[in-house]
């Protein structure tokens, strides 16, 4: 089937919000959602690049065991500033800022967000965020680690680690901004008749991800200042022999980010309920256990940052409190994983990229869901921890999640952003040869954490070296399967086929406007009378 | 297995396999749930294929059943989980009670060691086979991490404070020991080897080298040397407690409360004695911060352990400074 269609519309006589007005100025002054989402959309793309760069970097020095590429020093950097680079400044801002931002006032019948200025602060807050960890990594850079592990950070590292530290704490803000500018807009600007049950469960999704930025964020950020005090004032707070506690700033660090991992993956989980929903043609099984089980992560995400401390000199029986609830917060995403295989139960299935880019997530993040539990199991972890095991269980999560879930959403909702269609089969092909990098890269991992491979090392035993050469490996194909998309959506923007208003044939109030929507999203204020997902109840015409 | 391609490090401690069977079983569940997982959507996709542009699929909106039935089954599996792993994490964690110190100090980036018997080592470790060893560890810098992979054993390594570890090798060999908890610069040259020996082997080790005053000895040297004697007398009239048996008690504060006598109250009390006086004492004891090093605050700690309790000593004794006095079962 071919999803190059015959324009439906006459090209470029119809105003939309990219063609509303021209120049720097309508993009650096717009307070217009959709405009602000691709500015977002710009900015983390080159941060994405530039943390896969530095990944790059890594994966080549280890593919000899000696560690004789760039000095110790130089690959301690490497791996900091990819680490802060895709975390703070891809990841937990990518699904949020870029498609949140253009869906959610979309999805549920608004004109814009609640606060459309606040929301151009956010990105400005962001850019100087951005900017400023930018020129600490040009300065010289930075190394230790993205957790800024207490008191290596406040005493004995010699990097940048001020300009660093300011630069996420900044950010931090436009996180928060972003967050309570979704929850304000999700409560008060739903169309008439979109009640919270007839919700997209992608709005679900990011309500509960907009509570943990706003209730989190701030944690992180405090944190950050009081290493910042330590280190330019030599203030005793987590170095002892200023009479501080080190693993004080353990406990105060992973309250935010492990959090921050649920901020990074729900959005995703929204995403994939409503592309299998979608290219299944079916209501998305269990609805309401999977909006629900939402909120129960972000609740629960808040109760376990204990698990990153298991042998950190934790009371042994905090660390059996922390470890029981670790266990219950996989119980939502166990259910999340189920209904969403029952959605395809019966349904009409069509294999479009962004349903491969769904498949593979299901797939990815189940691994990443049960090597969770290997690390939540106390007598394990012990043997685990801070090893590849470490690395290639948050990589399933964040890239083999996050990443796959950003992407399959980037080319569900392409068509609607730029009203262009990209190239189908190429853009099936890299689904797939992301999925075989992505597990080519990080399954040898699994099995280098178990035989014991320290993370963050630069050299390591000989006998660990055929499982690094085949993760490098993986790794370059992974890159090609990144760089695709970028050259066929940008091919798309000059030469892809016009897209209608709903190439897929998809329900949700964001197709029921032209392709791409006018700048008030809908000339007139949608009146939404069912519910959500309704495939079955009638057919869906793609136009 | 694989000499040049090993999938799992070797066993050499008595949880090893303890550990093992663990991560075998939530193997086996990961496998069981990955392949059902894909294999119902690999099914799903195939079977229900889209065979024409205008079907409409039965309306299903969910099972109430169902979604207890994938609730409760998970929650069962991983409570079994938690119960399994919290038993072998206790077992990790509880040190038998006659396991042989061994004092560690890690440094930006080596590992210093200390036996009881005197020998100190760098970046290596000797033990006997069958014997349970206890490290008690700490950091002179930033933290770092004790990590022997062929034992299934870590503990971070903090500045400050002492945390331990225990394990009993199983099996003759040499290990690798990492340090686990990134550290700075040289992070990966932190590293050096354990060496498990057959105890004969090991009792011939410990006499060979230069041979070096044990730690109880050295200890009580540094005990007089700093004057501890005038004012922690063995007859409990000095100005400060007597210290013979009061390591493993629980004693009273000045300030009411309870506190256990372990290496980190001992450490404490020496470093900074005024945070917690015991209840009857002045805080007249000066501090010791930047005076002992950590080798010296651990001698003294081996000698203020070594110090039998006051009734069960025999008149005129003083403490044992043979090497390994203070072990219980030390030579086979």
């Amino acid at each position: 089937m071919s999803t190059l269609r015959v324009p439906t519309v006459p090209v470029e006589t119809r105003e939309h919000y990219l063609n509303a007005d021209y120049g720097i100025r309508s993009w650096l002054l717009t307070v217009d959602h959709k405009r602000i989402a691709l500015l977002y959309l710009a900015s983390i793309t080159l941060f994405f690049f530039l943390g896969g760069f530095f990944a790059v970097l890594i994966r080549l020095e280890l593919l000899t065991p000696q560690g004789d590429m760039v000095q110790s020093e130089t690959y301690n950097k490497l791996f900091t500033m990819h680490g802060v680079i895709m975390v703070f400044f891809f990841l937990i801002p990518s699904i949020p800022a870029v498609l949140g931002n253009f869906l959610v006032p979309l999805m549920i019948g608004a004109k814009d967000l609640a606060f459309p200025r606040i929301n151009l602060l956010s990105w400005y807050i962001y850019m100087i965020g951005g900017l400023l960890t930018f020129a600490a990594v040009v300065a010289g850079g930075v190394d230790t680690g993205w957790t800024f592990y207490t008191p290596y950070s406040s005493t004995y590292s010699n990097g940048y680690v001020i300009v660093t530290g300011l630069g996420v704490f900044i950010t931090g803000f436009s996180s928060i901004l972003t967050g309570l500018n979704f929850l304000v807009t999700i409560h008060k600007m739903r169309a008439p008749g979109l009640t919270w049950f007839r919700l997209p469960l992608f709005i679900w999704a990011h309500y509960a991800t907009s509570l943990i930025m706003m209730l989190g964020t701030p944690v992180v950020a405090i944190t950050l200042v009081l290493l910042v005090l330590e280190r330019a004032f030599r203030i005793g707070i987590f170095d002892p022999t200023l009479g501080g506690d080190p693993v004080l700033f353990q406990h105060l660090f992973w309250f935010y980010s492990h959090p921050a991992v649920y901020i990074m993956i729900l959005p995703g989980m929204g995403i994939v309920s409503e592309l299998i929903s979608c290219f299944s043609r079916k209501y998305v099984f269990g609805y309401h256990f999977i909006a629900f089980s939402s909120l129960g992560i972000a609740v629960l995400g808040f109760l376990v940052w204990g698990h990153h401390l298991f042998v950190s000199g934790q009371s042994a029986y905090a660390g059996l409190i922390f470890s029981f609830l670790s266990f219950l917060v996989a119980i939502p995403s166990a259910i999340k994983v189920f209904n969403w295989t029952a959605t395809l139960y019966k349904g009409s299935i069509s294999y479009q990229a962004p349903m491969l880019y769904a498949f593979g997530f299901i797939g990815l993040f189940a691994i990443g869901g049960l090597t969770g539990l290997f690390l939540a199991a106390l007598g394990l972890d012990v043997h685990v921890h801070d090893t590849y095991f470490v690395v290639a269980h948050f990589h399933y999560i964040m890239v083999g999640g996050a990443v796959m879930a950003y992407l399959g959403g980037m080319h569900f909702w392409w068509p609607k952003m730029t009203g262009r269609m990209y190239p189908e089969g190429w853009a099936r092909f890299s689904a797939l040869i992301v999925f075989i990098g992505f597990n080519l890269t990080f399954l040898p991992q699994f099995i280098l954490g178990y035989l014991g491979m320290p993370r963050r090392y630069h050299a390591y035993p000989p006998e660990f070296q055929v499982l690094n050469v085949m993760s490098t490996a993986g790794a370059s194909i992974l890159a090609a399967g990144y760089l695709l998309p970028m050259v066929y959506f940008l091919w798309s923007l000059k030469y892809g086929a016009i897209a209608g208003p709903n190439p897929w044939g998809a329900t949700g109030l964001e197709w029921r406007t032209p392709s791409p929507p006018p700048t008030e999203n809908f000339k007139q204020t949608p009146i939404v009378t069912e519910e959500p997902y309704e495939y079955s109840i009638r057919e869906i015409k793609v136009v | 297995m694989f000499s040049g391609f090993p999938l799992f490090p070797e066993q050499a401690s008595s949880v090893a396999a303890d550990v093992d069977n663990l991560y075998f079983f939530l193997l086996a569940i990961t496998a069981f749930f990955s392949t059902l997982i894909a294999g119902l959507v690999i099914y799903f996709a195939i079977r229900y294929r889209r065979r024409s542009e205008v079907e409409l699929p039965e309306p299903i909106t969910g099972s109430t059943k169902l979604e207890t039935l994938w609730t409760v089954i998970p929650a069962i599996i991983v409570m079994v989980i938690f119960a399994w792993s919290a038993k072998v994490f206790l077992s990790l964690h509880r040190a038998p009670a006659d396991a042989t110190p061994i004092y560690v100090v890690g440094k930006q980036w080596m590992w210093k060691l200390q036996h009881l018997e005197g020998q100190r080592e760098i970046n290596e470790l000797h033990v006997p086979v069958g014997r349970s060893v206890k490290l008690i560890m700490t950091s002179e810098d930033v933290i770092h991490s004790f990590y022997v992979p062929a034992f299934r054993v870590k503990a971070d390594v903090l500045p400050g404070r002492y945390t331990s570890i225990w394990f009993k090798a199983t099996k003759p060999g040499e290990y690798h020991l990492f340090c686990a908890e990134y550290c700075g610069t040289k992070h990966s040259g932190m590293i050096g080897r354990v060496v498990a020996m057959e105890p004969g082997a090991y009792e011939t080790w410990l006499g060979g080298g230069p041979r070096e005053q044990s730690m109880t000895a050295r200890g009580e040297f540094l005990f007089q040397s700093f004057s501890c004697n005038t004012c922690h007398r063995s007859d409990g009239k000095g100005r400060g407690p007597a210290l013979e048996g009061i390591f493993g008690k629980t004693v009273d504060l000045q300030n009411g409360q309870k506190v256990a006598v372990d290496d980190n109250y001992l450490r404490e009390s020496i470093l900074a004695p005024a945070s917690k006086v015991l209840a009857g004492y002045q805080p007249v004891m000066p501090a010791f911060q930047g005076l002992v090093n950590e080798e010296a605050l651990a001698q003294l700690l081996a000698y203020i352990k070594s110090l039998a309790p006051q009734a069960a000593r025999l008149p005129g004794s003083t403490p044992s400074h043979e090497a390994g006095s203070e072990r219980q079962n030390s030579k086979p």
